[in-house]
């Protein structure tokens, strides 16, 4: 196990600086640049605004000099949000997207895998095509529909939640349900088919044979197995839960990281870009380890190498 | 076996509860003004949303309507703009300019303090108007601001202290110009050249525009708050040297990006007045005397590629501007949000002796947009004297623009009413990060443009057609255009400058060096419990004199 964490410990460095080295100059070669307006910047202006930011250097220089800082922890200032480093975004940003996307994530696992699960027993039956039909729906309604319907139903129209920032308990409701919905669906229909897989195995034929309750055969035996494909989807699901989502924190109005992802983006904020893009690659591959072990753990026929 | 199970859930549950624990400053209660001292019960908080995150609100880099508005809370410049647009004194109690116009001379408040609580004096004002000018600052506004004054090139060089700006004393401020500017009361009112704290700059660098506790400003109110991307929030200045005809006590701006989020807030009550509203909403809003449409400074246009041989000749270009129904680009595709445009420099825009639009082409509209039809006639005739009888020979063009606003309607409109001429045009949408630096570039054919008034004189909408310029995205070039606007830069009397100004527009709007469609409105809901706030033609909303009806 110790061998194992070693070794992906080192092969995440890899990687982080693959996604690093690619995200730099794939977003040099997008044309258009950090420092542009309706009204233009007198030449004198953007140059010293490029040399204020090391932009007027060679590319490769600017590589150099950023992968140098960015292993001292040093991620650079935002090219667009003046004065802020973007290491203060991230650390300002990146706990309230993580306390929306958590919450969400929690309720995907304790509303979906019991969902599942059920549906699968009662495989066939108007509860099985009930759940489906709820299930199908998470899966084809895309969060923006989600997120406007809500806003006005619950929001305007019946004026039972506020629609606006993160400031009380209700406030999380819209957002988390927006955020939860795709992923409680998806987890249902994983628990769904893995369960129907399970319970047509032999040793639940047995554990049903020596007398075991229905409740008993499930949970001891049935679950344990089940749940393995849906392990394997929180890894990437927190990863990209916890940094927020672009469309929810637009609508509702909350300041957390996933806006930054796409609007650096669109801004050319290439610092912002780096930090982001290496923040969320760093997260997804610690979830991917996270998941490799409590696989082990919920598996011991898995051997971690 | 169901412990491992659960042993699972709770690492969730323990990242997640670990992650919630980390409390962001985004938590703190934020209505937390305290009642202010003459004894009202109730503090008055005035919350509304003029626009998305600041990107900076430091005075010198902010190019930005929103960023500039919110700096107006926090900062008072030399002059100040009233309600009817006239220049009335700000820092500053008076200001005299010599004869020969190049010498402004201004006379500070007696005893002016930041919002620490420290004296302010002229020095200040010298400090940061060369802030402006020095190239680190990397100003954007830099030369539009100060390009007139003596010693700007060697400042923007290198050398700010060649900026002839000096404080004599600590009351007076003298700025020495290269060439008369009879609008720098206009700029001595701007934004840009709002004076800023030295020692917060000195001591936290950039970032001082960007926390509360160091953004030390000298004006109506100074900011408490700013939770990015979420409010900032202002409370009122008791240093400021008006603050007794300050009415509220603290002011929560909304940073809403999504239109139908802050009109959501709008329809819960949560925000008393919204700047985006959803273009969809505007049929149904129109009557309500909550929704406000108020004129801009500035012109809707379109660029066409002078340096391309088909749009040499102007009777071709003359043809384009005529086949576009202004009224209806305005009125049904605009949904009104926009006027029909007649000129290039719209209503509002001061002249020496009232509005510059009223005095243009001998007080007659340019373009006559109540008659489309006659329009459209003369426009096929001119484009057949050029050589293009109903659009014949002439080779498919490209309408470029970025995918906001209403760019797209008015793209495809314009569509189809070149293919009227017999003129088959193509519509490319380009990315926003791209459009500008591509049109600059003159790396198009046809391009759809903009522009809001920086400060109100007809120069400031002429000059974008100066051969050099660097918004002349459509390189015109014509000799007879630049010497009169140079005429007119030179000149200190202003009736002969206005003339200049009016014959340059004269020749503009015949050679068609770009076509105008439409000035810009602002549309907006506001409670009718905000009182003595104004919403200026520079796209300012004035609530720093708000008060708020019970």
């Amino acid at each position: 196990m110790a061998v194992y964490i070693v070794k992906r410990i080192l092969l995440a460095a890899l990687t982080i600086f693959l996604v690093a080295t690619i995200t730099f100059f794939l977003m040099n070669l997008v044309p258009g640049g950090p420092f542009v307006a309706e009204k233009s910047i007198s030449e004198q202006a953007q140059a010293a605004l490029k040399e204020k930011f090391g932009l007027d250097k060679p590319l490769i220089v600017q590589y150099k000099n950023y992968m140098l800082s960015a292993l001292q922890g040093d991620f650079g200032l935002s090219l667009k949000q003046r004065g802020r480093t973007v290491t203060d975004i991230i650390l300002s940003k990146f706990p309230v997207s993580a306390r929306v996307g958590g919450i969400a994530v929690l309720t995907a696992l304790v509303v979906g895998i019991p969902l599942g699960s059920v549906a699968a027993l009662k495989r066939g039956t108007w509860i099985d095509n009930l759940i489906i039909v709820i299930a199908t729906c998470g899966i084809a309604f895309p969060s923006f529909v989600i997120c406007t319907v809500g806003m006005y139903v619950f929001g305007v129209y019946l004026g039972w939640l506020p629609t606006l920032g993160l400031t009380t308990p209700t406030h999380y409701i819209l957002p988390v349900f927006a955020l939860a919905f795709y992923p409680t669906a998806y987890i249902t229909r994983l628990m769904r088919s893995s369960m129907l897989d399970v319970i047509g195995q032999d040793y639940m034929r047995t554990a049903r044979a020596k007398g075991l309750s229905q409740f008993v055969s499930l949970f001891k035996h049935a679950l344990r197995n089940a749940i393995l494909p849906v392990v394997t989807y929180i890894g990437p699901l927190l990863a990209y839960a916890l940094t927020g989502s672009f469309i929810v924190e637009k609508i509702f109005v909350i300041p957390g990281l996933g806006k930054e992802f796409v609007s650096s983006i669109a801004n050319r904020d290439y610092t912002v870009i780096m930090g982001t893009t290496i923040f969320l690659a760093t997260l997804v591959i610690l979830m991917n380890v996270l998941v490799d072990i409590v696989y082990k753990i919920i598996d011991p026929r898995i051997q971690l190498k | 076996m169901k412990k491992k199970i659960a042993l699972v859930l709770a690492i969730t549950l323990l990242l997640s509860m670990g992650l919630m624990a980390c409390k962001p400053a985004a938590e703190t209660p934020s209505d937390t003004a305290a009642p202010s001292g003459d004894g009202a019960p109730v503090a008055k908080q005035l919350v509304a949303q003029i626009g998305p995150n600041p990107e900076t609100l430091d005075p010198a880099l902010n190019s930005a309507v929103d960023g500039a508005n919110y700096i107006l809370f926090a900062f008072d410049c030399l002059l100040n703009v009233d309600k009817d647009n006239k220049i009335i004194p700000g820092s500053a109690e008076s200001w005299d300019v010599s004869e020969d116009g190049l010498v402004w001379t201004f006379k500070l408040r007696e005893g002016l303090k930041w919002s620490d609580g420290s004296p302010l004096t002229a020095q200040d004002f010298v400090y940061s108007w060369k802030r402006v000018a020095a190239p680190e600052t990397a100003a954007p506004y830099g030369e539009t601001v100060l390009g007139m004054v003596k010693g700007f090139a060697e400042a923007a060089a290198g050398n700010p202290d060649a900026l002839a700006v000096s404080a004599p004393d600590d009351t007076t401020f003298v700025v020495e110009l290269d060439h008369p500017c009879p609008y720098f009361d206009k700029l001595a009112a701007f934004q840009v050249l709002s004076p800023v704290n030295k020692a917060t700059i000195e001591a936290n660098g950039d970032a001082w525009a960007t926390k509360p506790e160091t953004y030390i400003c000298n004006g109506a109110f100074y900011i408490a708050e700013w939770v990015p991307s979420s409010y900032i929030l202002f409370k009122k200045n008791p240093y400021y040297w008006n603050a007794d005809a300050i009415k509220l006590d603290s002011m929560k701006m909304l940073l809403i990006e999504d239109p139908n989020a802050s009109y959501a807030a709008w329809q819960t009550g949560e925000a008393m007045m919204i700047k985006d509203v959803p273009t969809a909403e505007i049929p149904s809003l129109r009557g309500n005397p909550e929704f406000y449409i108020e004129p801009l400074l500035g012109t809707y246009y379109i660029s066409l590629n002078d340096s391309l041989p088909i749009f040499s000749d102007a009777r071709v270009r003359q043809a384009l501007s005529l086949a576009i129904d202004r009224e209806y680009v305005a009125n049904t595709l605009m949904q009104g949000t926009y006027t029909p445009a007649t000129n290039f420099v719209g209503p509002g825009v001061a002249d020496w002796n009232g509005d510059f639009y009223d005095n243009a082409n001998g007080g007659k509209p340019y373009i006559d947009v109540t008659n489309h039809a006659a329009n459209l006639e003369k426009a096929k005739q001119l484009l057949a004297e050029a050589g293009y009888p109903n659009g014949e020979g002439f080779p498919t063009v490209t309408y470029s623009i970025n995918d906001a606003g209403y760019h797209k309607v008015v793209a495809e409109y314009v569509q189809q009413a070149w293919k009227e001429l017999g003129i088959n045009v193509k519509v490319d949408v380009v990315e926003w990060a791209t459009f500008t630096p591509m049109r600059r570039a003159g790396d198009y054919e046809i391009s759809r443009n903009g522009w809001l008034c920086d400060y109100n004189d007809p120069s400031n909408l002429l000059e974008l057609l100066y051969s050099t310029n660097g918004n002349n995205d459509g390189k015109y070039k014509n000799p007879e255009y630049d010497a009169l606007l140079d005429k007119a830069a030179a000149e200190t009397d202003p009736e002969t400058r206005s003339g200049y100004l009016h014959a340059a527009e004269d020749i503009l709007m015949a050679d068609a060096a770009c076509i105008p469609v439409a000035y810009y409105n602002e549309f907006y809901l506001q409670s009718s419990k905000i009182t003595g706030a104004w919403h200026s033609p520079y796209g300012y909303w004035y609530f720093q004199y708000a008060d708020i009806a019970e």
